[in-house]
């Protein structure tokens, strides 16, 4: 096979990219998307900092500032977070059970190229003359009344994306619940893998509701419904209601899966076995379960009354309880560890104060009263940068890093990841620590500039120098990516020396069949437990070698949401071009063609012959 | 998998809907999605409830006047019963009776068919009293609440269509038994939410 890839064209190459159902193609698909838009959102970022450098800036117009803002917060939580989580969580959870690839290959594409054609549709709006403008929130206040089709951009976009991002939870689900190898019961597990599992529960559960609420945003705006106006007997709360209920979950399915690849990286390089396994899933699940519970402590201010604020924020506080098992476990992991500090552990031991950090704002904001005086405010800001880039950033750094390897079959350079870690955790204190007392200062969120004497000068432009801060970090990274990259330097199976789990005892990258047999399970860390007894390989086969069972690459995926994107365009224009309907109903058509498609044509994979995989083996072997 | 492969209805496995390693993934994965569209009619619900009756100063419709219990009693009827027919098609599925599963497949998608058509009278019927989609809050919760359900019908109808079709000429397999099985879960998951929408829409409305 690998023999055959070498000699085809560009052409071939790219077509091979396009139809792949392989989980370790697409995982890379995902985290070159997730980094364009991560970059995207970056500039976006830089360009609000610059502007709040100094009072009085007049750099960008007010209305521009408002869309810079939205679109950074959508782009960094839906297209740049989620995706980059999606990819790792696609690239090594199959790996970390002993899997072949996910339980819906066609599936997993599907969700991909949703999530692009999503992220490219919401990011067109800023050649169409209008960006949405209502904040990542979109209140629906705002959002049924801002002109112009910024806003339609964001509600067609996000159902795009958000359709995407069901159906990998649904597949991720499906993968653990059915594909673990013999042995890989729950409660073996790598933490990475029963992250991943609740993250994807919740998205289950969680995204439904943003689909339909994006859906009534959608109607009010392009035809005629009345769900948020006021005046027709609407209700503007009830987008608040279903955009949190939506929207909590949303924050721990980002923060569960960098919690996964910590808990991992302690294990990994304090060469121990993880402190509490028990006790670390128990926490996960209990977090994934109360972040259903808490949704309106963003809407504490609204006016539900202090019996629903009370409950709310004892909920919320609840939260710290779980979240506080796992700091102490992480902590405890590497007492008395061997530790060894390399670019991800670096990222992990930065991980837990800037988390803890965040996390105790976040307790502060759960007490209602409190909260009064915080909402809206730069404290919020701080707060939830805090737990997103110092809990979730840090985490895909890290997991960029630990698994660039695995992924990529090179090692990206570990001066130069260093380098990028202390620029940009310094720059993120840097920019962030201060913003809690710009809040306490009085300084609200959102806006666009402010008046000179009042005390926030020098704070504002301490905040826009640590910017820069994270800027040349990721600069850092990107150079040490190409470098990394044009050098190619092949690296073993565990490159890292101490891996625990499935992924390190197979080839990097993995053959595109993973595993040549399918491993036998004994225990949590099993390569570890095989390494212990003499083992070298890592693993024990559980069954001879035989042939394996593919599926078939697609291009249906891409023409499925393609249609959904020309869709989009048509019920933005209905009301005002002749074409807008036309374009609607052929737009939906299409998609509904290609499912048929699907679904008439029979797809029933192929067979990789035996001798195929006993020749890899005998390479692999002389390798060696 | 090999689709030529002939069963007799004694080779013919006992839950043939989960006889293979994709079909168990199909049928978990399936289950789960109907755990989403669960949250995703809860919305709904939630979103109706708020809005009932909620309109303009001078809102004219409201749920005691507009509802007519018959028309919707006789929709139940068709739609339940057409819930039971898809029991028997999996019924003869299990037994591997290629043709009588296809017949109360066929009954069934003719009952929905007939749900549809009445839903779509009964919405034209409330569009000519002028009650539109965008007449009130009322009128656009009720439209999206009844009708996602009514586009789910109609997918369902779709659906079972092809799959009558496609595969009338060569019979069962295990490959098309879960496509089969599937549907009837949906099916079934349709029916549940219209139950729903009977008591909390319509019942509820008259008499609540």
């Amino acid at each position: 096979m690998s023999s055959v890839a070498q000699k085809k064209g560009f052409g071939s190459w790219l077509w091979d990219w396009l139809t792949t159902v392989d989980h370790k193609k697409i995982g890379i698909l995902y985290l070159l998307g997730g980094g364009f838009f991560f970059v995207l959102g970056g500039i976006e970022a830089m360009i609000i900092r610059i502007q709040l450098a100094v009072p009085n800036s007049d750099l960008i117009s007010a209305g521009l500032f408002n869309q810079i803002i939205t679109m950074h917060g959508t782009t960094m939580i839906f297209l740049a977070a989620m995706p980059i989580l999606f990819g790792f969580m696609n690239a090594i959870m199959p790996l970390q059970i002993g899997a072949r690839d996910v339980a819906f290959p066609f599936l997993n594409s599907l969700g991909l190229w949703m999530f692009i054609f999503g992220g490219l549709f919401l990011n067109i709006s800023w050649f169409m003359g209008q960006a949405p403008d209502a904040g990542w929130t979109s209140y629906a206040s705002l959002a049924i009344t801002s002109e112009g089709h910024g806003v339609d951009f964001y509600a067609i976009g996000l159902q795009i994306a958000g359709g995407g991002s069901l159906i990998a939870g649904i597949n991720f689900l499906v993968t653990i619940i059915n594909m673990r190898a013999p042995g890989m019961t729950y409660m073996r597990m790598p933490l990475f893998t029963w992250t991943t599992f609740i993250a994807s529960a919740m998205i289950l559960f969680a995204f439904p509701p943003l689909t339909i609420g994006l859906f009534f945003l959608t109607f009010d705006r392009m035809f005629g419904a009345n769900f948020f106006d006021h005046a027709m007997g609407g209700n503007t709360i009830i987008w608040e209601h279903i955009f949190w209920i939506f929207g909590h979950p949303e924050v721990y399915i980002l923060i569960l899966p960098a919690f996964g690849i910590f808990s991992e990286i302690f294990s990994i390089f304090s060469r121990k076995r993880l402190f509490g396994y028990t006790s670390m899933v128990f926490a996960t699940v209990l977090i994934g379960f109360l972040g259903f519970m808490v949704w309106a402590h963003h809407m504490f201010t609204v006016g539900l009354g202090p019996t629903a604020n009370a409950i709310f924020a004892v909920a919320t506080m609840a939260i710290a309880v779980p979240t506080g098992v796992k700091i102490f476990n992480w902590l405890l992991t590497m007492w008395g560890g061997s530790i060894k500090v390399t670019t991800p552990m670096l990222y992990a031991i930065g991980f837990i104060p800037s988390f803890v950090m965040g996390g105790v704002t976040g307790v502060m904001q759960g007490a209602a009263p409190l909260d009064y005086q915080l909402h809206d405010t730069y404290f919020i800001v701080a707060h939830f940068h805090y737990v997103i880039v110092g809990g979730t950033v840090l985490g895909i750094l890290a997991a960029t890093h630990l698994y660039w390897p695995k992924m990529f079959g090179t090692m990206l350079n570990e001066t130069l990841g260093k380098v990028t870690f202390w620029f940009f955790f310094i720059g993120f204190h840097m920019t962030f620590l201060i913003q809690h007392w710009l809040g306490f200062w009085g300084m609200p969120r959102r806006v666009f500039t402010y008046m000179d004497g009042q005390g926030w000068n020098s704070a504002n432009l301490i905040s826009s120098v640590g910017a820069v801060f994270m800027a040349i970090g990721v600069i850092v990274l990107l150079y040490n990516i190409i470098m990394t990259s044009v050098k190619n330097v092949p690296v073993a199976n565990d490159p890292w020396g101490d891996g625990r789990t499935l992924e390190w005892a197979i080839q990097s990258p993995p053959l595109y069949y993973n595993f040549t047999q399918t491993p036998l399970v004994r225990g949590l860390d099993s390569v570890w437990i095989e390494k212990q007894e003499g083992n070298e390989s890592g693993i024990t086969p559980a069954v001879p070698v035989q042939d394996i069972h593919m599926p078939h690459g697609s291009i249906i995926p891409i023409f499925m949401t393609l249609g959904m994107f020309i869709a989009g365009f048509g019920a933005m224009f209905r009301e005002e071009t002749s074409w807008g309907l036309p374009l609607l109903v052929f737009g939906l058509a299409w998609t509904f063609v290609c499912m048929a498609i699907r679904s008439l044509k029979d797809d029933l994979g192929y067979y990789v012959p035996k001798e195929e995989i006993l020749e890899d083996m005998k390479r692999e072997r002389g390798r060696k | 998998m090999d689709l030529n492969k002939k069963f007799t209805p004694e080779t013919w496995p006992d839950n043939p809907e989960t006889a293979t390693f994709e079909a168990k993934n199909k049928f978990v994965g399936f289950w789960l999605f109907l755990g989403g569209e669960t949250i995703l009619f809860a919305t709904l619900f939630a979103t109706y409830l708020a809005l009932k009756n909620k309109g303009p100063a001078n809102l004219e419709f409201s749920t005691q006047e507009l509802y007519e219990l018959p028309l919707v009693f006789v929709m139940t009827m068709l739609l339940l019963t057409s819930s039971l027919t898809s029991v028997y098609a999996m019924y003869h599925l299990r037994n591997y009776n290629f043709k009588k599963m296809q017949l109360w497949l066929g009954i069934t998608a003719f009952l929905g068919l007939g749900f549809l058509i009445l839903e779509v009278y009964e919405f034209y019927h409330y569009v000519q009293l002028g009650f539109v989609y965008s007449n009130s809050a009322f009128s656009s919760a009720f439209y999206t609440l009844v009708g996602t359900h009514g586009f789910h019908v109609a997918i369902g109808l779709v659906w079972i269509t092809l799959l009558i079709f496609r595969n009338a000429k060569r019979g069962l397999n295990l490959y098309n038994a879960t496509k089969y099985y599937t549907f009837s879960l949906y099916w079934h998951f349709i029916d549940v939410v219209w139950v729903f929408i009977f008591t909390v829409v319509y019942l509820m409305g008259k008499v609540g």
